[in-house]
């Protein structure tokens, strides 16, 4: 292995007193604090603080207005204009899903149903959060267009049961989603 | 015997009240201001949350106090932690270590001038539990012991970054006590004393030692030898700090227990209330220690600009209650100094070992002792004929430039045998 010598800088005499350069820190951390304490951090803007520092403080401010269009959130069942349940309980999620969060209890159709050459659709569709990683693998996956990922993020409970996402919650946080490629219509 | 009881009484009264309601609050409120105002130097917002919850009494909102409560959370988290000792050490002295560190800090406290006397019914009464003659000294030798705690923690841990965090510590806290007791001297020369209480007045009758800008109650210039002083005061005001910063483990010198080579360094295997001892110790330090900066160098609790004489006299009866208006500007000024403390710590970066003990032994250590020479040269030159104060500045620039000379050569490195 070679030797590399390295070569010191050599220091004048005013930066080995060593004072400049505590006072040069001195005014640049007092006017970090003081444009802080003034709101005009650089980028407080930008990042829409509170007015001290460039923080945005939770609670009371949220970034959900700048989350971009691919933000992963809560992933949830949707129904079309039509008011159909999409999903077709194929169970293609169940099994995609990384961490085994979603469980499909798939169910009939009755015969009496106008959406009956369906067949199926879900009896039972729970989604544990506490196992969801929110990778968007079931929403890829998905061959009825069904599960979305939301932009929720604020998915909390007490105890474990709250983490359950169950068929009737799914469908809250989807909503109604338009625009769908809708297969299953009657041909004109 | 009924005078002995009396005596007895105001003594556990100064001590109660001076201690335990006046400074020991003020290190769970340093902690407060190091979170919050290092957060605002970082940009950030810090802790502003905790409060008193006023919901949990079915109030409809909570009173968050800018999150003032938040040290008490924490010291509350802390008490209701696991309180582990390993099974590895040395359960005897691991459990006086914490302890060790803690009192000398609080101890240091009854020699610390808080105000002016009060006086009550013609009793007047000093802000000071001990008033002893001693003051300086006496927090030296009472403050230095707070090694052994930090040492006794290192060794008794029986681990590899706790031993080097004590070492370390036991070798800069020496180095630094020599600086630390040196600088002081020309101080001590000036006013001739070693009362704290009689140095503060002294600064409150003739101008700080920093400020010198007002005698007997008139704002003016200083007289000659008092501005000529200014200099090895200033000298012995920057020597002291950086001591004191050193003293009391703070950045940019806290090597026993820098994070980022030591795991914790002298407090590794400690947790819970035995860490939160050493956390307090520490912190009790910095007040003790920025408490003396102010004591020696910038008033004490004297406001300054000839007000002192105005504020001691002001009364309402026989109660003269001028000592708490200066007992709160000493707790303004203390709150400054602990600020500069913090700002000092995200300002600095952290010396290197051999820099910090290079700055002990060869700068401030040659420093400091120059320093007392040229101050006594300064105090002396009025009852000296010119010839000898010539030859006296001649020799002492003969032998600062020597000082400076030997500092240079001993700096060059030794040219390694085989390149």
């Amino acid at each position: 292995m070679a030797v590399v010598k390295l070569q010191r800088p050599q220091l004048k005499l005013g930066e080995k007193i060593y004072f400049g350069a505590l006072i040069k820190g001195f005014i640049l951390t007092l006017g970090h604090a003081i444009r802080s304490l003034r709101g005009k951090s650089v980028g407080a803007k930008d990042l829409e603080s509170s007015g001290l520092g460039v923080t945005m403080q939770f609670p009371e401010q949220r970034w959900d207005s700048h989350l971009p269009d691919y933000y992963r959130g809560a992933p949830a069942l949707v129904t079309d204009e039509q008011g159909r349940e999409r999903c077709v309980s194929c169970q293609l999620c169940e099994f995609i899903c990384p961490p085994k969060a979603i469980r499909i209890t798939p169910g009939e159709i009755p015969s009496d149903d106008p959406w009956a050459k369906v067949e199926k659709r879900p009896k039972e569709f729970e989604i544990d959060m506490i196992r969801c990683i929110y990778c968007g693998m079931c929403e890829e996956v998905c061959p009825e267009q069904a599960i979305y990922l939301r932009k929720d993020y604020l998915i909390t409970g007490l105890k474990r049961a709250d983490m359950l996402h169950d068929k009737k919650k799914l469908y809250e946080i989807g909503g109604v989603r338009t625009g769908l490629v809708n297969k299953w219509n009657e041909l004109k | 015997m009924p005078e002995l009881i009396f005596q007895l009484a105001i003594i556990l009264t100064k001590i109660v009240t001076l201690t335990f309601i006046v400074v020991l609050p003020l290190v769970p409120l340093s902690v407060y201001f190091e979170r919050r105002f290092s957060a605002i130097i970082q940009d950030r917002v810090g802790p502003n949350r905790v409060g008193i919850p006023l919901s949990l009494l079915g109030f409809k909102k909570d009173f968050h106090m800018f999150g003032l409560v938040q040290p008490m959370a924490d010291g509350l988290k802390l008490f209701l932690k696991e309180d582990f000792t390993p099974a590895h050490v040395r359960k005897a002295f691991y459990w006086l270590a914490p302890a060790l560190t803690v009192i000398p800090a609080l101890i240091t406290v009854c020699v610390v001038p808080f105000g002016s006397p009060i006086s009550i019914l013609g009793h007047a009464e000093k802000l000071v539990i001990a008033d002893i003659d001693a003051g300086p000294l006496f927090v030296f030798a009472v403050s230095s012991l707070t090694v052994y705690g930090i040492t006794l923690a290192g060794w008794s841990s029986n681990s590899k970054f706790p031993f080097i965090g004590g070492v370390r510590s036991t070798a800069q806290m020496i180095s630094y006590e020599i600086s630390l007791g040196l600088s002081i001297i020309p101080v001590l020369l000036y006013f001739g004393d070693l009362n704290l209480s009689k140095i503060v007045q002294h600064q409150a009758d003739n101008g700080w030692l920093l400020l010198p800008f007002w005698k007997d109650g008139k704002i003016g210039l200083p007289d000659l030898q008092t501005a000529m002083f200014w200099i090895p005061a200033f000298i012995a005001f920057l020597i002291f700090t950086v001591s004191i910063f050193a003293e009391t483990n703070r950045m940019p010198f806290d090597l026993p227990e820098c994070e980022t080579e030591l795991v914790g360094g002298y407090h590794t295997e400690y947790s819970s209330m035995k860490f939160a001892l050493f956390f307090m110790g520490e912190y009790a330090a910095m007040v003790i220690g920025s408490a003396l900066i102010i004591t020696l160098f910038l008033g004490g609790w004297s406001v300054g600009f000839g007000l002192d004489q105005y504020i001691s006299q002001l009364h309402i009866g026989s109660f003269h209650f001028g000592g708490l208006i200066h007992m709160g500007c000493f707790l303004t000024k203390l709150l400054a100094f602990i600020l500069f403390f913090i700002l000092v710590r995200w300002t600095v970066p952290r010396f290197r070992y051999d820099q910090l003990m290079k700055l002990g032994w060869v700068i401030f250590f040659e420093a400091a002792l120059i320093n007392v020479f040229l101050a006594a040269l300064i105090i002396a030159a009025p009852s000296l004929s010119t010839p000898i104060i010539a030859a006296g500045a001649i020799l002492l620039a003969v032998v600062t430039g020597a000082i400076i000379w030997v500092a240079k050569v001993s700096e060059d490195q030794p040219k390694p045998l085989r390149a």
